[in-house]
């Protein structure tokens, strides 16, 4: 049973890493236009880069 | 700090560019100097009611970048916004016609009063306790399903303060709104729904904690977390319904940019309205509408009073005439001086008489409101009960009472109660904003579903303000031809609709011009004609709208009707076939009216009614025990928005009515008030079967944790299945 001393940790740590995205997402306002994000990965038009 | 990073990522690119010399990487070139020093360019918003799709998206955004000027152009869809950054010289206006070539209606939008930080920094906490309180419920879940299994001894303890390490400070920082607003409450006195929330958080923290220090064998860390999970979750839908709502109010607010064109010793300036004061003359262009009260000093022509008394016939004005904000000047340019301007004048007052009425008004008790009333006694009697149950029956285990009771509390699930109206208000919204109607408050659908009376207003309502000529084949076909030549050159409404009908090509006019006030006259072969008011003209005045042509001598009356909103015979015959009543409350004159109401298949009419009277009306059916449904947009109309026990206003209307009103009209077509009826009947049968649902949970899990045969593992199951199935139950809105 010592592995749970290392598995524990690892979890948390990945779970972390999880919420630590979550937070950069809610951060750079990435919930702002859901609707509009998921029409416009749809767009027909080519761009290089996302608009600002 | 904006103007910083992009001069920092252009230094950079000229980093990479092979260059001559090694000065011109450092020091920018005049070229990049120019652009950097070019004026702060505007940014503009405006909104699109019609967008919905991707090719929305692109038609509006490439047809915008394609205007001169243009820098870049944004949709927001869920917001259903465009922004565009453009030159100074850009205004607003000039982009209105081209999104209007491109198929979509559009309105400016005031950036400054979009100030939606607050809410946006609320909902962004809120979102952010949900992430937290989700992950902490995911670890503590897996240590937990371990010890459910049959972790022992060391095992389960060292899993008990794991999951006590993660649990405890995420209920400390994510129950926080739950804290705070049981807290407000006791301290007012009043049990409220966050009361027993609190309670069952606060005390399956600190049992399990108590157990994990004994090495005990029960430890409520997984339900503490999951409770404050799934009432987030509720709060946060509850929370995203009223920001839409509410940033879709002050969108309908910043529509109405308030300006007015101030004259001093003849020259003119624009000027916002707040700036104006009592005496100073304002300018009214044809067209525009009356930014404050004021006396006539100078000019003729004709105002449409339809938005405060819906009158459709447009009445004189002349110097000394007064006239009032929010009238529309329709022929020639007038100077007006100015009585009462902002909070003075009779548009704000007619608001704050509005405010009063609501604040009168007897408060709906919604449904959730009824639920908690009834649940938070019984749930804290339970818990009471039971402690002193066990403390009787043990003989003074306290640790074993505390526990049974903790588990009474937590069992009783608060998490489906919490979840119960929230889902279904979302969904509801969610599915009636994608057909254009805008519920303002939450409670709207609700009593929406109570209606069995509606009251409409006519002008501006049912329909359009846009009038139709009537009978024009009942003219002779010379006398046609002249009306459409003079109609030709005027502004005004009836004559730009009567141009606009007829097909037949015009007469040979010479002299045309318009009189403002009066009408347009001209010269025909030597001989005056004359298009305009009944009186000039020489005709006698009809009963409906109409505008008088003299030529040869002979008077030939041209009448009109309003044109009907689309989907206003849909709207009425669902309604009709729904089993409501219906009847026609208008300030117009009765032919018009009796016209209208019969052209819908309304039995019931009035005309001629003040705004008091509308009220009045409202107010005895009430009293007779019908629950109100009103619809209108005119000032005439606003306290009987808010008199009502529930109202829907078109995008159109004033300020004052749509703010009084419970859910608006996004679009001109008036067919989604059908569905908004029955989406509203169907929603709260929802409502009540997720309360059924909730307490069906209750029934089975209840009598076990009173018998102290509750385990965390039970919880947890009740607790999960009972949100899922009352969030399913949501989603089966049609």
């Amino acid at each position: 049973m010592e592995i749970l001393t290392i598995l524990i940790p690892v979890s948390l740590l990945l779970g972390g890493i999880g919420l630590g995205a979550f937070f950069w997402a809610l951060k750079t306002k990435q919930f702002e236009d859901p609707q509009g994000d998921a029409a416009r990965i749809l767009k027909t038009d080519y761009d290089d880069h996302p608009k600002p | 700090m904006a103007l910083a990073e992009e001069f920092g990522t252009r230094s950079d690119a000229g980093h990479v560019s092979p260059s001559a010399c090694p000065a011109c990487a450092v020091a920018p070139s005049a070229e990049r100097l120019a652009e950097l020093s070019r004026p702060v360019q505007a940014r503009l918003m405006l909104s699109l009611p019609t967008a919905h799709c991707a090719a929305c998206m692109s038609t509006v955004e490439n047809g915008l970048q394609a205007v001169p000027g243009v820098q870049s152009a944004r949709v927001n869809l869920t917001q259903r916004r465009v922004s565009v950054d453009a030159d100074p010289e850009i205004t607003a206006e000039s982009l209105i016609p081209i999104l209007a070539g491109l198929g979509y209606e559009a309105h400016e939008l005031d950036p400054g009063l979009l100030s939606t930080t607050e809410t946006d920094r609320q909902g962004r906490e809120l979102l952010m306790r949900l992430g937290v309180a989700g992950f902490a419920m995911m670890n503590v879940m897996l240590l937990s399903v371990a010890v459910w299994s049959g972790a022992g001894d060391a095992t389960r303890d060292l899993f008990h303060w794991v999951s006590a390490a993660i649990a405890l400070p995420t209920v400390v920082f994510a129950g926080q709104p739950f804290f705070k607003s049981a807290w407000a409450s006791l301290r007012v006195g009043r049990l409220g729904m966050d009361v027993p929330i609190s309670l069952a958080i606060i005390l399956a923290s600190s049992i399990s904690l108590f157990e994990t220090f004994n090495a005990g064998e029960h430890a409520y860390f997984d339900a503490a977390v999951m409770l404050t999970f799934f009432l987030l979750a509720g709060r946060y839908l509850d929370h995203r319904t009223r920001a839409v709502a509410r940033s879709a109010a002050e969108e309908l607010a910043a529509l109405e940019v308030p300006r007015a064109i101030r004259v001093v010793e003849g020259t003119e300036q624009t000027v916002a309205i707040s700036a104006l004061a009592v005496g100073d003359v304002v300018r009214v262009r044809p067209g525009g509408r009356m930014p404050v009260d004021g006396e006539v000093i100078s000019g003729m022509s004709e105002v449409d009073r339809s938005l405060l008394t819906g009158e459709s016939l447009p009445a004189m004005a002349a110097p000394g005439t007064m006239v009032a904000a929010g009238e529309i000047n329709l022929t020639g340019p007038l100077m007006v001086r100015v009585i009462a301007a902002g909070r003075e004048s009779s548009l704000h007052r007619m608001a704050d008489l509005v405010a009063v009425a609501e604040s009168t008004k007897t408060k709906y008790t919604s449904l959730a409101e009824r639920a908690a009333r009834a649940y938070s006694p019984l749930v804290h009697l339970l818990s009471f009960g039971a402690f002193g149950y066990w403390m009787w029956a043990t003989g003074g285990d306290m640790r074993y009472a505390i526990n049974i009771s903790a588990a009474v509390l937590i069992i009783t699930c608060p998490c489906a109660l919490g979840l119960a109206v929230p889902a279904v208000v979302t969904a509801a919204s969610g599915k009636l904003f994608r057909k254009g109607l805008l519920i303002k408050d939450g409670t709207a659908l609700e009593r929406l579903a109570e209606v069995d009376y509606v009251v409409f207003d006519k002008t501006g309502t049912l329909t359009l303000g846009a009038p139709m000529p009537t009978n024009l084949d009942s003219l002779p076909s010379e006398a046609l031809a002249v009306a459409l030549a003079l109609a030709a050159g005027s502004s005004h409404p009836l004559a730009v609709a009567l141009a606009r009908a007829a097909a037949v090509p015009p007469a040979l006019v010479t002299d045309l011009q318009e009189v403002p006030g009066y009408g347009v006259e001209a010269r025909l072969d030597g001989q005056t004609v004359r298009l305009g008011r009944a009186e000039w003209v020489g005709a006698t005045q009809a009963e409906e709208t109409a505008t008088y042509l003299s030529v040869a001598g002979q008077t030939h009356a041209i009448l009109f009707a309003d044109k009907l909103r689309p989907g206003a015979e849909t709207a009425v015959a669902a309604m009709k076939a729904a089993g409501l009543r219906l009847v026609l409350l208008s300030g117009d004159a009765p032919a018009p009216v009796a016209d209208m109401a019969a052209r819908l298949g309304i039995a019931e009419f009035a005309a001629g009614k003040l705004p008091a009277e509308k009220v009045a009306h409202v107010k005895a059916l009430q009293n007779q025990g019908h629950k109100v449904l009103m619809v209108g947009d005119g000032l005439n109309d606003t306290a009987a928005l808010a008199q009502a026990h529930v109202s829907i206003s078109p995008a159109s209307a004033l300020d004052a009515a749509r703010t009084a009103s419970d859910i608006v009209l996004l679009g001109q077509d008036m067919a989604p008030i059908a569905d908004a009826l029955r989406i509203a009947k169907q929603s709260t049968r929802r409502i009540r079967e997720n309360f059924a649902l909730s307490a069906g949970y209750n029934v089975i899990a209840v009598p076990l944790a009173l018998m102290g045969l509750a385990t965390p593992l039970m919880a947890a199951l009740a607790m999960s299945a009972s949100s899922i199935t009352v969030s399913l139950n949501a989603l089966r809105l049609r």
